[in-house]
């Protein structure tokens, strides 16, 4: 068997395999659904329901696809430059303490000049903490992927650090949670009395910024280069380090911008379950969106819509809410083999 | 002083051992996935998997060996699984490695719920129990941290004995090392690249999961959610530390567990001034000084991560 490349296909049939791949995903679904002894099709219809049958569910669609947008972006960005940051949960969680550290009266400015500062703080935090496994990518050769994971767990282990001592609310009741962040640090919410925050207006604009930096500029240009051949982009005279050096700054800021958005808009505040995996789902968002930043908007909406939508499903239909977990986890795989198949196909000799 | 002294106690070397048995069982696994060419990031969702399926199969009445033998074989699917993928399809080893943790992870915590919807504490099994080796157990020191240990101790050193056996001393082993530095020259002798980076792949997997069952089956008695905790990624560092022989990453895979064994008496001994979180970052942090270390004299297996296509060069 072997996998040659093909002609390139029509933009309709571009378009089919990723389709036939989340068809797959469902099909796949449904025998677990199965086997759970409930009827595939009523568990999708309450899932559809709990994500997008109402205003509300349509609502807390977009409120969760928000962080997901933002490490959508972060993964999009380093993958493109083949920078393999699995550390997306812990930027997350920088730009989290750092809007809590400056956010909770520590400046006492107004917030049209508080919040961009922490916005500027908590980018620069996360593409800190990710411009440390670049370097040693760069200057040591040590796999980026292994010292990215095991920050996750350093950085979680360093929060609840915080949150049991510096950080740690004096009215909390004895929980590790920090004190609310005071009313000038917070993002407004978009509809009086709904959950969905300017978070979500952000994360638009961000996929807007990344994709005119991704296609317009020369750095866009160059992280191409450097993902597509590192050795012909050095070879081309493009700056290899230097350009992964700003790829884990701006993929270490956007995952950090998620962490800002959800305490400033959503929480308030930040605990140690802030993030139920947003740095790791962000890995499935942006290769749903086969690393274009536009596509991580419509995919990051579409996982949401599956996380939420099994929450509501799992309480009415009595199926694990871990199935949404399963079935992202499956399209991410079922997606890179559509993804192939695009290009490729296998002939059998 | 005191700090020192623990050095000297057997408790300490005992649970040294103890904890270096997941990770001798997962390095392994690792690295004979990376010796034939593969590397697979699947191991942390595959140690989740492992450690379910064997505490799983003794809870619904399965004696330990069933356990330990469906543990593995859970593992080899999802090697399987990964090896598919990434081998004759020549996928990103990367994307579907943690695909396959994200697949393996989630679908273990579908399955518990499933099976036990109304547990609040995950029911507990009888356990692996200590087998005293006669004449041995009784060095001092020596004794109980080696021969006193349950059987699944005993099979990860065994575990380590065999696949240096077989990567230096057989054909097949010859074959998984070329697999990984050099396809084509497989190729050339009539052996099929694909069908020996598969089979490495499901059997290192299959060594993952037992990894995983170890501390479901041995170390504790239950399953948890989140246990594994990190457990995966130290063992690939511990491949690289080792520079991948198996020998090397045995020792590795010990020191790792003395301080880790070390850490938590350090903690206790510190009495509370130092937050107690320091104390658990430390293995972490060891693990990437570690990289760091020997990341510049490093010799990767030449083609690990790269595809093979038969008669392409």
């Amino acid at each position: 068997m072997r996998v040659e490349p093909k002609p390139a296909p029509s933009f309709a049939v571009t378009l089919l395999y990723p389709v036939a791949a989340i068809a797959l995903t469902f099909a796949i679904t449904a025998l677990l659904v199965l086997a759970a002894g409930a009827s595939p099709f009523s568990v999708f219809h309450l899932v559809w329901k709990g994500a997008a049958g109402s205003q509300f569910a349509l609502l807390e669609t977009l409120t969760r696809a928000t962080p997901l947008i933002f490490t959508g972006l972060a993964v999009a960005v380093a993958f493109r430059a083949k920078l393999w940051n699995i550390g997306a949960e812990a930027q997350l969680y920088m730009g989290a303490v750092v809007t809590v550290v400056l956010g909770t009266g520590a400046l006492p400015l107004p917030a049209f000049l508080l919040i961009p500062i922490i916005v500027i703080v908590a980018m620069a935090a996360g593409g800190v903490l990710l411009l440390g496994p670049a370097v040693l990518k760069t200057r040591f050769g040590v796999d980026e992927v292994v010292t990215t994971l095991l920050l996750n767990f350093i950085v979680l282990l360093f929060v609840s650090m915080l949150l049991e001592g510096p950080l740690k609310d004096p009215m909390g009741l004895g929980w590790p949670q920090s004190p609310k962040v005071i009313a000038d640090a917070q993002l407004p919410r978009i509809v009086q009395g709904k959950r969905l925050h300017y978070g979500f207006v952000m994360a638009l604009v961000s996929a807007l910024v990344v994709w005119v930096i991704m296609k317009k500029t020369v750095l866009g240009y160059e992280m191409r280069a450097v993902g597509h051949n590192q050795q012909a982009a050095s070879f081309a005279g493009v700056p290899v380090n230097s350009v992964l050096m700003k790829t884990a700054l701006l993929s270490g800021g956007l995952a950090a911008l998620a962490g800002f958005s959800e305490v400033s808009g959503l929480k308030g505040n930040l605990t140690l379950d802030l993030s139920p995996g947003y740095g790791y789902t962000g890995i499935v968002v942006a290769m749903l969106a086969m690393l274009n930043p536009i596509g991580v908007v419509a995919s990051a909406i579409f996982v949401a819509g599956i996380f939420v939508g099994a929450d509501a499903m799992s309480r009415s239909a009595g199926v694990p809410s871990y199935i949404a977990d399963v079935m992202v986890a499956t399209a991410l795989l079922t997606m890179v083999v559509a993804i192939l198949f695009t290009r490729y196909r296998l002939r059998w000799k | 002083m005191e700090a020192l002294d623990i050095l000297l106690t057997a408790s300490f070397w005992v649970a040294a051992i103890r904890i270096a048995s997941p990770l001798i069982f997962a390095t392994m696994g690792e690295l004979i996935c990376e010796r034939a060419g593969v590397l697979n990031l699947g191991i942390e969702g595959i140690m989740t998997a492992g450690a379910f399926a064997g505490w799983f199969t003794v809870y619904a009445g399965g004696d330990l060996w069933t356990g330990v033998l469906v543990a593995a074989l859970a593992g080899a699917m999802f090697g399987l699984l990964h090896a598919t993928l990434t081998v004759p399809l020549g996928l990103s080893q990367h994307v579907v490695g943690i695909g396959v943790t994200l697949l393996a992870t989630s679908l273990t915590y579908f399955t518990y719920r499933l099976a036990l919807p109304e547990v609040t504490s995950p029911p507990k099994i009888e356990p692996f129990q200590p087998l005293p080796i006669p004449g041995l157990s009784d060095i001092p020191v020596v004794g109980p941290a080696l021969f006193n240990q349950t059987p699944l101790t005993y099979l990860a050193f065994l575990t380590v004995a065999l696949t240096a056996w077989v990567l230096y001393r057989t054909p097949l082993g010859l074959a998984i090392r070329a697999a990984g530095e050099n396809p084509s020259a497989v190729e050339a002798q009539g052996i099929s690249v694909t069908a020996i980076r598969m089979g490495a792949v499901m059997a290192g997997s299959a060594l993952m999961a037992v990894g995983g069952a170890f501390l479901t089956m041995s170390a504790f008695n239950s399953f948890f959610f989140e246990m594994i905790n990190g457990r995966g990624w130290i063992c690939i560092a511990l491949v690289v530390f080792g520079s991948w022989r198996p020998g090397k990453a045995l020792i590795g895979a010990i020191l790792f567990a003395a301080f880790d064994a070390y850490q938590v008496r350090l903690q206790q001994l510190s009495g509370g001034v130092v937050p107690y979180q320091i104390f658990l970052m430390m293995p972490y942090a060891l693990s990437i000084l570690a990289l760091i270390l020997v990341a510049r004299r490093a010799t990767y297996p030449k083609a690990l991560m790269v595809p093979y296509q038969k008669g392409e060069r």
